[in-house]
């Protein structure tokens, strides 16, 4: 009986949400396909694997290893091609997230095996079969894939975590080969805040060129400050200009990204940022010009001048949550 | 310096998709093809490095259908100095596909760098790059922002969630661009009119039909339609009563 095996994801001895969705999705697969899910976990010694077993993991393997803090790409495809070749898998799944989208390809190359990315569902029908949105989100692709083992990865926050208690038994494989062989993450360069980044916060407040000048974000800041749980965001429009970095930019050559809550400021809602944040569950859109495309898409919109009506909207979350 | 970079033809990203007649595929009756954006990083970056230089080759491969020549033509003309176009008669489905036969065209090719775009913005696989180093036994780094090379050794940034990876590595080696990368030059009209007379050998190539099966291509759900709530500040309660009793997410 095939098993499905998922790569777990840390950031400073942390385990991130992520890996809750991909064990939840794996858990699925492994029940469709009547197997047992599996996990690979690498990270620094302080790493906990307790309670993996709580959101459906049979088994844990974990590489534990002060040489591991960050991800070093070939100690981490070692290791993982090293399970694969040892067990019996129909299918690995990984987060499609900076580390997954790098670490995934690695991995069906070494391996020679199908691979598909940033899928949105995974069945089984005589194969596995999974969702693909591509064209920028304009289409999906239903695929079937017939090779096995086969690498996915799994679009964040897509997936809810939900729990599936299995016995999460825990054993240790010691890093199989020097971490630092072809490519050495030497370090991570942090932002001076601790701002959340737009891909991973569950509300996300994005601000356009109708903000006018690149000061008038402190509007934006102050609303994503009052809802506690969001991170700041942009259209391309003011990244070129300057305004905001590259990482806060959503949309086709920004960050795809679907969070609970996306608030559009300013944004007029071209395809090319439609294909960032359309997957959205809800969506608000403030704008001055009732025509604007963005309405097209957004749950909620109000149409009006943004600089009377985000200081108001701020009051009112400040209320609610208290910030 | 001798430097491959990997260009694909893609649909234009403002391009309208509409499914072709056997639900698989995409009806390609006036779409505009253009050089996958990423791509054009990776292709600045390629010649302001052998600039940097002062002597060197830049060589574009891509692998498609007779109709990726336009492409090719289109990064000759930015200045890059001849093209390969690896002829299939469809783009594969599985990224693994098209990375064995670039590597296959590029193992013995003498190449210090290989660069690719991070993404291809129509099969959105974010894969290819990073396949080809595997598969050519050689590092690589993706979706980076920043490179700095210095005697035979590199050290690149790439994004990660919530901060910046800072990697080092040996040449050779397979890069893929990040938008921030650099600022894309246009092609002068002196560009356009000498990439006509550059160098473009074509070379037919087989590939392995993978383990992917398409079963349909289809339109995604359209979001259900959504309400104005009001117009100026007075509509601020009602939108925050509607987030919070309706859609529920305060
Ligand atoms: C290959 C390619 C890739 C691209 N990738 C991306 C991408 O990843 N992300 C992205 O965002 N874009 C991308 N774009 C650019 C995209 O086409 C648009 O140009 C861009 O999204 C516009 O940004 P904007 O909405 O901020 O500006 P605009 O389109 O100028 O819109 C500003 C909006 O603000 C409104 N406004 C003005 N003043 C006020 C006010 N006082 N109160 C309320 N509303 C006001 C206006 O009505 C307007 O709707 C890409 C383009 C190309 C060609
Ligand atoms: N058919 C192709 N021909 C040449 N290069 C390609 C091809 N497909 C992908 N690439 C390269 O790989 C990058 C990533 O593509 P993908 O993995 O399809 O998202 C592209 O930006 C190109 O640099």
């Amino acid at each position: 009986m095939a098993n499905i095996l998922v790569v777990l994801e840390q950031r400073d001895g942390t385990l991130k949400r992520v890996s809750h969705e991909v064990l939840t999705a794996g858990r699925e697969l492994a029940d469709s396909v009547g197997g047992e899910l599996h996990a690979v976990v690498l990270g620094p010694e302080s790493l906990s694997t307790d309670g993996l077993g709580v959101y459906g993991a049979d088994k844990v393997f974990a590489t534990l290893d002060a040489r591991l803090e960050l991800y070093q790409p070939s100690a981490y495809l070692a290791t993982v091609a090293a399970r694969v070749n040892e067990g019996d898998y129909d299918a690995v799944l990984l987060g499609a997230t900076a580390l997954g989208k790098d670490l995934g390809p690695r991995v069906a190359a070494r391996l020679l095996c199908p691979f598909a990315s940033d899928v949105t569902a995974i069945a089984h029908d005589d194969g596995i079969v999974v969702s693909r949105p591509v064209y920028a989100g304009k289409a999906v692709y239903r695929l079937r894939i017939s090779g096995t083992p086969c690498v996915i990865t799994v679009r964040p926050n897509n997936f809810a975590p939900a729990e599936s208690p299995r016995a999460g038994a825990v054993e240790r494989v010691a890093l199989s080969r020097d971490p630092v062989a072809n490519e050495r993450t030497v370090r991570v360069k942090e932002p001076d805040s601790a701002a959340l980044d737009v891909s991973e916060a569950p509300v996300v407040v994005s601000g356009g060129r109708g903000l006018r000048e690149p000061e008038n974000f402190t509007l934006i800041e102050d609303l994503a400050a009052a809802f506690g749980n969001a991170a700041v965001g942009a259209s391309r429009a003011v990244v070129d200009a300057g305004w905001r970095p590259h990482s806060e930019q959503v949309g086709q050559t920004g960050k795809t990204i679907s969070p609970s809550l996306y608030v559009a400021v300013g944004i007029s809602g071209a395809i090319q940022h439609l294909a960032g944040m359309r997957t959205a569950k809800v969506i608000v859109a403030i704008n001055r010009d009732k025509d604007a495309p963005i309405f097209k898409v957004a749950d909620y919109g109000i149409v009006g001048d943004l600089f009377e009506i985000v200081p108001r909207l701020t009051e009112e979350i400040r209320k609610i949550r208290g910030n | 310096m001798k430097i491959a970079v990997c260009v694909k033809r893609v649909p234009d990203s403002e391009a309208r998709i509409k499914i072709g007649a056997d639900g698989k595929g995409i009806d390609e009756s006036g779409i505009k093809f253009i050089l996958n954006p990423y791509d054009e990083y990776a292709v600045e970056q390629a010649l302001k490095l052998k600039e940097a230089a002062g002597d060197g080759e830049v060589v574009v491969v891509s692998l498609g259908t007779a109709a990726v020549q336009e492409t090719i033509r289109a990064a000759l003309a930015m200045g890059v100095d001849r093209g390969i176009l690896l002829e299939t008669d469809a783009q594969p489905l599985d990224p693994l596909g098209a990375a064995q036969a670039l590597a296959a065209e590029l193992r013995d090719g003498g190449f210090d760098l290989i660069l690719c775009g991070k993404v291809a913005i129509d099969d959105y696989a974010h894969a290819t790059g990073t396949m080809v180093a595997e598969l050519l036994g050689i590092p690589s780094v993706s979706a980076i922002t920043h490179l700095q090379l210095a005697d035979g050794q590199g050290t690149a940034e790439r994004e990660i969630e919530g901060g910046v990876e800072v990697v080092e590595f040996t040449l050779p080696a397979v890069l893929t661009a990040e938008k921030g990368l650099n600022e894309p030059r246009y092609p002068a009209l002196k560009g356009i009119m000498m990439a006509k007379k550059k160098p473009l050998d074509v070379k037919p190539v087989e590939l392995d039909p993978g383990g992917i099966e398409v079963l349909d291509l289809v339109l995604p759900p359209a979001r259900q339609e959504g309400r104005i709530v009001g117009e100026g500040a007075d509509a601020v309660p009602a939108l925050v009563e509607a987030l919070q009793s309706e859609a529920k997410v305060l």
